[in-house]
C-alpha cells in the first residue's frame, strides 16, 4: 500500500491503508477526527460532509486514493471556538437535539455561505439536502439567514 | 408524584449515609464533558460543588435530542440558587440511585423524564442551597433566617456580606442535610419556564461532542457482525477464510446474533463481514410476508378481541342507528432510523465490565453486561454517551449484547458498529396493524355507538410477557380506550396477532395507531353528519377540557375557516399521549403528479408547567417531523422473511426543503405535568389525511400516503 498524503485542517497527513477506504472511516479511525459522523454509506444523508478543496462533499463513499494532494477541512477545523458565522448561528438558533447530524449540516451551510452568502430559501432548499431525523430543519433555515447576517 | 417523592426521601436518606462514596463511578473520560472533580460538596446524587465553584450537574436521563441536559440542571438550578454560567453537566453511571421513579428502572423513555424529576431533582436543590445558608450563617455566626440565596452565593441581608458557593462547599458537607425544605412558589422562578440556551449545543456545533460511535479507549477493535437475513435464524455453519484474509482482520467469532467480524477499523471489518461465507437455518418466518400478514390480521378482525373498553352496549345500539359506518385501517411496520446507527462499545474483563454505548436502558445494560461477563451488576461500569436519536430503539439491549459477547470472545475492548442497513434491517419495529371501527349517528349526526378492534402484535408480549393478561395487551390499546369524545355505547377490543416480526418502542409507541385510526375516523363521523370537523369534535368534547383546550388555541392560531388560496385545504386533529394534550392543524395541497405537499402545521400542546418552552417548541416541532415522515412514506415491508427497505434511499426520509412551517403554541396551564417528547407525533399523521379528505374527497385508511391517485 503506498502512502497516501493529503492536508487536513491546515496539517499534512499521511496514511498507510488500502486505497478503496472511504476519507470518512480514514478521519475517523485513523486520524481521530470523530466529528465527522457515519450515517448510511452511500452519501444519502450527508452527516459526513467536508469540504474538498472548499467543496462540500459526502465522504462516505469517497476513497481516500482521490484525495490525495487535496485539502480536507473537517467540523474540527472550521474555525477556532466555534467562531465561523454558522456555528455562532447555530448556537444562537439552539438548532442540535440529537446534535449528530449537525456536522455534516454546518459543513454543507458553510459552503452554501462561501459561495452564495445571502442564499434565499430556495437555495437553502436545494444545497441544504442533509437529512436530520430530529427534524431540526425550520431551525438551520433560521440559522443559515442569521449566519448571513454575520451571526 | 407521590411515587417519586417517597423515592426521593429514601434517597436523601440513603445519601446521607453514603456521602462522598457516591462520588465514586464518575469518571468518564471517553465522554469529553467534564469531570466530577473531588468535590467536596456531594449533598446528593446529582448535584457536585467544587472549591473552583463549579457546579457539576450528574444526569440521570439519556441525552438523545430532547434537552434533558438542559432541562433537568434547570430544576436543579432554580431551586439551588446556582450560578447558571457555571453550570457544568455529566451523564450518570448505572446506580440505583438514578432509578427512573417511573419506571422502576434506569432508563429513559415514556416522555417521563422532566415529570418523574420535576419534584425529586428541586427538593434536590433546595436542601443543598439550604445547607449552603447553614454554612454561611455559621462561618458568620449570625442567624440562618438573615441570609439568603443568590447566584451562585449566599449573602448575610444586613451587612451585605458574601460568600460563594465554592467557598462554603467544604463546610457545607458537614452540614447536617434538611428535610422537607419548601419549594418555591411558581412565580417566583427565575431559570424554570425561561428559553434557557441548551448546554449540549456548544459541543455539538464543533465535533466534540462524544456518541457512542467515537468512543475511543486503548487496545480497541471495531465489529462488524453478520446477522440472518431472517428473524429468528440461526448460524448453520461458516467459513471465515476469506474474512480473515481481508487486511486488518483479527477474529471472525460466533456469538448469539451471528458471525462478528473483528478487525482494526470499521472499513476493514465491513469487508470482511462482506467476505464471509454463512449458511443460515432460517427458521419459521423465512415464510412469513407482508401479504400473509395482511391475511393474518384481516382473518382475526373478524372474531371478537380482549375487551379493553365497554360502556353500555354499542352492538345492542348499531342496528338503530340512523346512519352507520364501517371502516377498516392499515398500518405498517416503521423502523426507527436514527441518524447514529447502533453501536456499543464493550470490555469484558476477568474482574469487570465496560460499557460505552449510546443507551436508554443504562440498568439493563448494567444486566446484560453482569450476566455475559460472569460478575455482580455493581462490577459493571455503564458509561453512557451522547445518542445520536433514540425513538425507543436504544431501549433495546441487543446491540449491547453483541458488543460484550464479542468483547468476551476475543479477550480485547471492542465496538460493534452496524451499517445503516444493518439498522433498517435488525430493528424492533413499530407494529404493523389492522384496525375496524363501526359508528352509528342518529338524525341529528351526534353519535350513539362506537366499536373499534384492534388487531396488532405486541410489543409488551416480547419485553414483560408478564404485563399481557388474558390476551389484552394493555399498552397496545392505549389512546383508543381513552378516546376522548361523548358516545354513550363504545366497545373496544384487541386481537394478539403473532407475526414474528420483532415489534418495539417507535416514538409514541402505540399511540402512534391508534391516534391516527380515533382521530381518522372522528373526522369520517363528521363528515357522515355535514358537519366541521373542528366543531363536531369541540361539540364531543364536554367532559374533556384539556384536549378541547389545545383544540381550540389550535383552531383559533390556525385561522380555522378562514379562507385559503385555491388548491389547499385544512385538517384537524387533537390527542392525548404521555399526559400531554395536543392538537395541530396542517394544511395541505396536492401536485400535479398526486405528491401531497404539507405547507404549514399549527400545533397547540398543554403540557401543564413548562420547564423551557424553547425545547417544548423543538420537541414539537421534532415528533411533527419524525410522524410526518412515517405518514408521507413510511413502510417496512416483509418478503420470505426478510425486510426490503434498507437504507435511506428505500426508506425515505424528510428533507429541508420538504419541510412544513410548523407554529407551536402552548396552552397556560397548571394542570398535571405531561411529556413532551412523543405526544407531537400521533397528531399529525390524521391531521394531514384529513387535510387531504378535505382537499380531494379521498378519506385515506392506509398508511404511508403516497401519492394521491
Amino acid at each position: 500500500m503506498p502512502p497516501i498524503s493529503f492536508t487536513v485542517n491546515g496539517k499534512r497527513e499521511t496514511v498507510n491503508v488500502t486505497p478503496d477506504t472511504p476519507l470518512l472511516w480514514v478521519l475517523r479511525d485513523t486520524l481521530g477526527l470523530t466529528g465527522t459522523k457515519f450515517g448510511c454509506g452511500i452519501a444519502q444523508c450527508g452527516a459526513c460532509t467536508v469540504h474538498l478543496d472548499g467543496v462540500a462533499t459526502r465522504t462516505c463513499v469517497l476513497p481516500v486514493s482521490a484525495v490525495a494532494g487535496k485539502r480536507v477541512t473537517t467540523i474540527e477545523g472550521l474555525s477556532k471556538n466555534r467562531a465561523h458565522a454558522v456555528q455562532r448561528a447555530w448556537i444562537a438558533e439552539d438548532v442540535p437535539q440529537c446534535g449528530y447530524c449537525q456536522s455534516g449540516q454546518i459543513m454543507a451551510a458553510a459552503a452554501l455561505l462561501a459561495k452564495n452568502p445571502h442564499p434565499t430559501d430556495a437555495d437553502i432548499d436545494t444545497t441544504m439536502t442533509n437529512i436530520c431525523r430530529c427534524g431540526t430543519y425550520q431551525r438551520i433555515r433560521a440559522a443559515i439567514h442569521r449566519a448571513a447576517q454575520g451571526a | 408524584m407521590s411515587a417519586a417523592q417517597i423515592n426521593r426521601r429514601e434517597f436523601l436518606e440513603a445519601a446521607g449515609v453514603a456521602g462522598a462514596g457516591l462520588v465514586i463511578g464518575f469518571h468518564l473520560p471517553a465522554t469529553g464533558r467534564g469531570r466530577a472533580a473531588a468535590a467536596p460538596f456531594a449533598p446528593n446524587a446529582w448535584l457536585r460543588i467544587g472549591t473552583d465553584e463549579s457546579v457539576l450537574v450528574v444526569v440521570d436521563r439519556s441525552e438523545m435530542g430532547q434537552g434533558v441536559t438542559t432541562s433537568l440542571p434547570m430544576l436543579l438550578a432554580e431551586e439551588l440558587e446556582a450560578d447558571w454560567s457555571k453550570i457544568r453537566i455529566e451523564s450518570a453511571p448505572a446506580d440505583k440511585a438514578y432509578i427512573n421513579p417511573m419506571f422502576g428502572m434506569q432508563g429513559t423513555g415514556g416522555s417521563t423524564s422532566v415529570r418523574a424529576a420535576f419534584t425529586p431533582l428541586r427538593k434536590a436543590g433546595a436542601a443543598a442551597r439550604e445547607m449552603l445558608v447553614g454554612a454561611a450563617a455559621d462561618t458568620w455566626g449570625v442567624d440562618k433566617s438573615t441570609c439568603r440565596a443568590e447566584q451562585g452565593a449566599v449573602i448575610h441581608t444586613p451587612s451585605n456580606r458574601r460568600l460563594t458557593y465554592g467557598t462554603l462547599a467544604a463546610k457545607a458537607a458537614t452540614v447536617p442535610l434538611p428535610h422537607d425544605v419548601p419549594l418555591k412558589d411558581p412565580k417566583d422562578w427565575k431559570i424554570l419556564g425561561t428559553r434557557v440556551k441548551r448546554l449540549d449545543s456548544p459541543s455539538k456545533v464543533d465535533g466534540s461532542a462524544v456518541f457512542g460511535i467515537d468512543v475511543k479507549t486503548p487496545g480497541l477493535l471495531v465489529a462488524v457482525v453478520a446477522r440472518s437475513p431472517v428473524f429468528g435464524g440461526k448460524v448453520k455453519s461458516f467459513d471465515a477464510a476469506k474474512a480473515k484474509a481481508v487486511p486488518g482482520v483479527r477474529h471472525v467469532v460466533q456469538i448469539s446474533s451471528g458471525v462478528a467480524v473483528v478487525a482494526d477499523g470499521y472499513w476493514s471489518a465491513k469487508k470482511g463481514r462482506d467476505a464471509l461465507a454463512v449458511t443460515w437455518d432460517e427458521g419459521p418466518t423465512g415464510s412469513v410476508s407482508s401479504a400473509s400478514i395482511s391475511q393474518l390480521f384481516a382473518q382475526q378482525a373478524g372474531q371478537a378481541g380482549a375487551v379493553a373498553r365497554h360502556d353500555g352496549d354499542a352492538q345492542g345500539a348499531l342496528p338503530g342507528a340512523a346512519a352507520k359506518l364501517d371502516a377498516v385501517y392499515e398500518l405498517p411496520y416503521l423502523a426507527h432510523a436514527t441518524m447514529e446507527p447502533m453501536n456499543c462499545t464493550a470490555h469484558v474483563r476477568p474482574d469487570g465490565v465496560d460499557i460505552w454505548a449510546p443507551t436508554q436502558f443504562q440498568t439493563g445494560a448494567q444486566g446484560v453486561g453482569a450476566g455475559i461477563g460472569g460478575v455482580p451488576p455493581e462490577k459493571v461500569k455503564v458509561h453512557t454517551t451522547y445518542l445520536g436519536g433514540g425513538f425507543g430503539r436504544r431501549f433495546e439491549l441487543d446491540f449491547i449484547q453483541e458488543a460484550l459477547e464479542t468483547s468476551k470472545a476475543t479477550a480485547t475492548p471492542v465496538k460493534v458498529i452496524w451499517s445503516r442497513e444493518d439498522d433498517i434491517r435488525n430493528a424492533q419495529y413499530r407494529p404493523a396493524c389492522l384496525h375496524r371501527l363501526q359508528a352509528g349517528l342518529d338524525a341529528s349526526g351526534q353519535p350513539v355507538a362506537w366499536t373499534h378492534r384492534i388487531v396488532a402484535p405486541s410489543i409488551m408480549a416480547r419485553v414483560f410477557p408478564d404485563t399481557v393478561k388474558n390476551g389484552l395487551d394493555g399498552e397496545a390499546v392505549e389512546g383508543g380506550v381513552e378516546m376522548p369524545y361523548s358516545v354513550l355505547n363504545v366497545h373496544v377490543d384487541y386481537s394478539l396477532a403473532d407475526t414474528g416480526i420483532p415489534v418495539g418502542f417507535w416514538r409514541s409507541v402505540n399511540n402512534s395507531y391508534n391516534g391516527f385510526v380515533v382521530e381518522t375516523f372522528i373526522d369520517e363521523l363528521a363528515s357522515a353528519a355535514k358537519k366541521d370537523p373542528y366543531e363536531y369534535r369541540r361539540d364531543l368534547l364536554g367532559k374533556a377540557p384539556r384536549h378541547l383546550g389545545a383544540l381550540n388555541l389550535a383552531a383559533s392560531k390556525a385561522g380555522w375557516g378562514t379562507p385559503l388560496p385555491a388548491g389547499r385545504s385544512r385538517g384537524i386533529a387533537v390527542y392525548k399521549s404521555f399526559d400531554s394534550y395536543v392538537a395541530e392543524v396542517a394544511e395541505v395541497s396536492v401536485g400535479s403528479d398526486g405528491t401531497p405537499r404539507v405547507h404549514r402545521v399549527v400545533c397547540a400542546v398543554d403540557c401543564g408547567p413548562v420547564v423551557n418552552p424553547d425545547i417544548v417548541e423543538a420537541q414539537m416541532q421534532s415528533a411533527i417531523v419524525y410522524g410526518l415522515t412515517a405518514a408521507l412514506w413510511g413502510e417496512i415491508t416483509i418478503d420470505k422473511g426478510r425486510v426490503q427497505q434498507s437504507n435511506f434511499h428505500d426508506y425515505r426520509m424528510l428533507r429541508l426543503a420538504e419541510m412544513p412551517v410548523v407554529e407551536v403554541h402552548i396552552v397556560p396551564s397548571s394542570d398535571a405535568q405531561g411529556g413532551v417528547g412523543e405526544p407531537g407525533t400521533p397528531p399529525i399523521a390524521p391531521a394531514v389525511c384529513n387535510a387531504l379528505f378535505a382537499l380531494t374527497g379521498k378519506r385515506i385508511r392506509k398508511l404511508p400516503i403516497g401519492k394521491i391517485a
